[in-house]
């Protein structure tokens, strides 16, 4: 009797949100299972840490990992992760883009530490004490590990083979790249496993959508209603939809909301805050230079919106201000 | 040898998380610190975001109970543009939010919690797991919850785009309403969702009420603390998760305050360890008076069983005489048998299938009429909700752009840190004795956390994102 491949589950700085996806798998989730041995999955197993480390090298077959890379044990875990798989694969937008939790990197390590601890209303912290790496209370060391200065993607710490995007990506994908691992049948190595497309050429709007956009002002969500049938960029709303790849079902676009982009770039972009930015300015109808900026100015936010599930991997990085000392 | 044990990391969980167990010269426990060894900062980074993002920004502290976020999010959007969604929409964020709950209950008790009972705390870790739940249960009952889950997760993709993050959430609405053919599939559901959760309440009957070893468990007093206990009431006392005055009970089951959420300033504190990443809350006008229970601790408790004896019943008449069942059953109100969480959950997912039921049945929720537009300049707002895992606050400052200026965010799991980290310490005095350690052992301890069903990403969306949970066990000279 051959012995079934090998499959483990870790997330790293992440919501939980992946993990509850593969649980979407529902039925499925059943069948997967009996085709494999899942190893190691904290949410659902009580496997634990030595367990994996007692494995050998390349004994996993494949390991999703999802969340983004914030602490050392984290980076540690994806390294050991790494060490035991043949296919490691980024599972989610933190893990592939570094997510959500990335646009902390707009601001600097120290300031997260002292807003929540310190600062708000609710903590009373007369001593100003943060938490520390290494605390000796009554002579007993308690440690916990580092917060990186950074959030980083998987792929910026480790050697990453596959991608499944999303936030969360949905059942059918998830279900899709492990039936590729099962079935030997996987596409070149670093292939995002979703649509090829954008989100908007695979849109149940797409026909509302004119030839030619032309925007004056762009309108906020809060203070305006639109048609729950036409193209949001034509009521004048940012979507991200040109700019973010398909394969999402247009779970947002169906619930009458504008896309945000969770899955990522296509594959023809490097950037997609820097894609949604221009395409934003392809489409605005103004020329002279006043009526442009307060065109520009109707963008709230642009940087948090364009780059909402990208900072971390993209051109910025993030870092906007200056390193304090 | 090494007096070491790790349980690293806790599992079945939300999150990540540790706990160090120090052992005195006669290897008996002698402290237990649980850490939450994660943090993302979220109160920071959703400052200068645009406020109506944050429904859909915020719930991604959680991918366990964003409608959770989404939910008191969206009603922190009310109060700071000062507007109030029309019948339809309240009625439809009610909706979503008893699916979530009905959804997320049971999760927790037949993936994450409850297998330590319907397996077996002793039951080798293999099993202690759904598929070890299915393997007891029988495929049939295992293909029934996988199937009413799936189903729930239908109603609220329909209801809010998403199965697993809802993006319906606005200022002072929905973004979508239903047809009349929506409610009657959705009507579909809810009534079948309220045979599953009084099987499911059946399942508790037999494996833990019927059973001796189960039994003895949930009344031991290993897993006993005299906290106050807080949690959402309707006009009448009763538990209510969208809304309501927050209430607080003390030890002895007497109401001690009762307030509104934009108060919340005026009652509660946090307190910060240098250990963990976690704030720990606490009764502000009480104080922090350490890690220990009784009348004169500001420790108080949060989520199922806290929500019960919080109130004074539940809305819904099944879950109501359930809930009568169940403090008779436990000698009276207030009860502090921390596994009794476990029984009052499967209360909650009964209340929560009478509710959706009721809500699928309103005429009015096919109402188009689902947003109203704010016509305030946004200033400042509260939003409350009752998170599956305690109760949940979000709260805003913006500009008059509705560009967030500060945040703060207490969030469920949090109020009940100080409780989670005493019953992990009496737990393992108990079960840890002359350094006597197995693998079951040490589950009994992670079972004194899973009663609270804690979540972890929560607790720690203050900085980048998870309590891992470890267990080490250490010698007296601190050796491993």
């Amino acid at each position: 009797m051959t012995e079934k491949p090998k499959i483990a589950l870790y997330w790293c700085s992440s919501c939980g949100g992946c993990e509850e996806s593969v649980i979407d798998l529902a039925e499925d989730l059943l069948t997967v299972a009996a085709a494999v041995d899942i190893v190691f999955w904290p949410v659902a197993l009580d496997f634990k840490y030595k367990d994996v480390v007692a494995m050998n090298d390349g004994e996993i077959t494949a390991t999703l990992i999802n969340g983004a890379i914030r602490t050392g044990e984290q980076e540690h875990m994806a390294k050991i992760m790494r060490k035991k798989s043949k296919l490691l694969i980024a599972h989610g937008s933190c893990a592939h883009l570094g997510g959500v939790v990335g646009l902390a990197n707009f601001y600097q390590r120290e300031d997260l530490l002292s807003r929540l601890y310190q600062e708000v209303p609710t903590t009373n912290n007369p001593q100003g004490i943060l938490p520390q790496h290494e605390t000796i209370e009554s002579g007993r060391k308690i440690k916990l590990p580092d917060i990186h200065d950074t959030v980083k993607a998987l792929d910026q710490v480790v050697e990453v083979d596959y991608y499944i995007p999303g936030c969360p990506p949905t059942p059918e994908l998830i279900k899709e790249a492990m039936m590729m691992v099962l079935e030997n049948r996987l596409p070149p190595r670093g292939t995002v496993l979703a649509g090829k497309k954008a989100l908007c050429d695979t849109c149940p709007r797409i026909d509302s959508k004119p030839d030619k956009l032309r925007i004056k002002k762009f309108k906020r969500i809060y203070e305006t209603e639109w048609d729950p049938e036409k193209c949001f960029l034509d009521e004048g709303i940012i979507c991200l939809g040109p700019a973010t790849r398909g394969g999402c079902n247009a779970r947002c676009i169906n619930a009458n909301m504008p896309c945000r982009g969770c899955f990522g770039p296509t594959d023809n972009v490097r950037d997609q805050g820097a894609k949604s930015s221009s395409f934003l300015a392809s489409i605005i109808d103004v020329t002279d230079k006043e009526a442009l900026k307060k065109t520009a100015d109707s963008i709230p936010d642009p940087g948090g919106l364009f780059y909402r599930y990208g900072l971390a991997s993209s051109i910025l990085k993030g870092k906007l201000t200056p390193k304090s000392s | 040898m090494s007096k070491r044990i790790t349980i690293d990391p806790i599992t079945r969980l939300g999150g990540h998380g540790k706990i160090d167990i120090f052992l005195d010269d006669k290897s008996d426990v002698e402290r237990v610190y649980f850490q939450v060894p994660e943090l993302r900062g979220f109160e920071k980074f959703c400052e200068g975001r645009a406020a109506e993002e944050m429904p859909t920004l915020t719930q991604k502290i959680c991918g366990v109970c964003p409608t959770a976020h989404h939910t008191a999010s969206s009603k922190a959007l009310d109060d700071l543009f000062g507007v109030e969604p029309p019948p339809a929409a309240r009625k439809l964020r009610e909706l979503m939010y008893n699916a979530f709950m009905f959804e997320n209950h049971l999760l927790h008790f037949y993936f994450l919690g409850g297998p330590d009972f319907i397996v077996g705390p002793m039951a080798p870790r293999a099993k202690r797991n759904i598929f070890g739940v299915i393997d007891k249960v029988g495929v049939e009952m295992g293909k029934k919850v996988i199937d009413i889950r799936k189903r729930i997760r239908g109603v609220n993709a329909l209801v809010s785009g998403s199965a697993l993050y809802p993006v319906c959430g606005l200022p002072g609405g929905v973004s979508k309403a239903i047809t009349e053919e929506d409610r009657a599939e959705i009507q579909n559901v809810t009534k079948d969702a309220v045979e599953f959760a009084k099987l499911t309440l059946n399942i508790f009957d037999d494996v833990v009420l019927n059973h001796k070893g189960s039994a003895k468990w949930l009344t031991s007093d290993v897993f006993c603390h005299r906290t106050y206990y807080m949690g959402l009431v309707d006009d009448h006392d009763r538990v209510n998760f969208y809304d309501g005055d927050i209430r607080v009970v003390d030890p002895n089951g007497k109401e001690f305050v009762k307030f509104e959420a934009k108060d919340y300033l005026k009652h509660l504190e946090e307190r910060v360890e240098p250990w963990s990443y976690q704030k720990i809350l606490y009764l502000k006008n009480i104080g922090w008076k350490g890690f220990i229970d009784g009348q004169d601790s500001g420790v108080y408790r949060v989520a199922p069983l806290a929500r019960l004896n919080a109130s004074e019943g539940m809305a819904t008449p099944l879950a109501q005489a359930e809930y009568e069942m169940m403090f008779h059953a436990l000698g009276g109100k207030p009860v502090h048998n921390t596994l009794a969480y476990h029984w009052a959950r499967l209360i909650e997912v009964l209340y929560a299938a009478e509710r959706m039921d009721e809500l699928a049945r309103d005429g009015e929720i096919t109402s188009p009429k689902i947003r109203n537009l704010p016509n305030q300049t946004p200033k400042e707002g509260v939003g409350v909700c009752e998170a599956p895992r305690g109760t949940l606050f979000h709260h805003y400052e913006s500009d008059e752009k509705a560009i967030v200026e500060k945040l703060n965010l207490l969030v469920a799991t949090q109020n009940n840190a100080a409780a989670i980290c005493m019953s992990i310490e009496k737990a393992a005095r108990t079960a840890i004795k002359g350094g006597s350690i197995s693998d079951g052992r040490l589950n009994v301890v992670e079972m004194a956390f899973r009663a609270y069903d804690p979540c972890l990403a929560c607790a720690t969306h203050c900085l980048p994102g998870k309590m891992p949970t470890m267990v080490h066990v250490y010698d007296r000279k601190k050796n491993r």
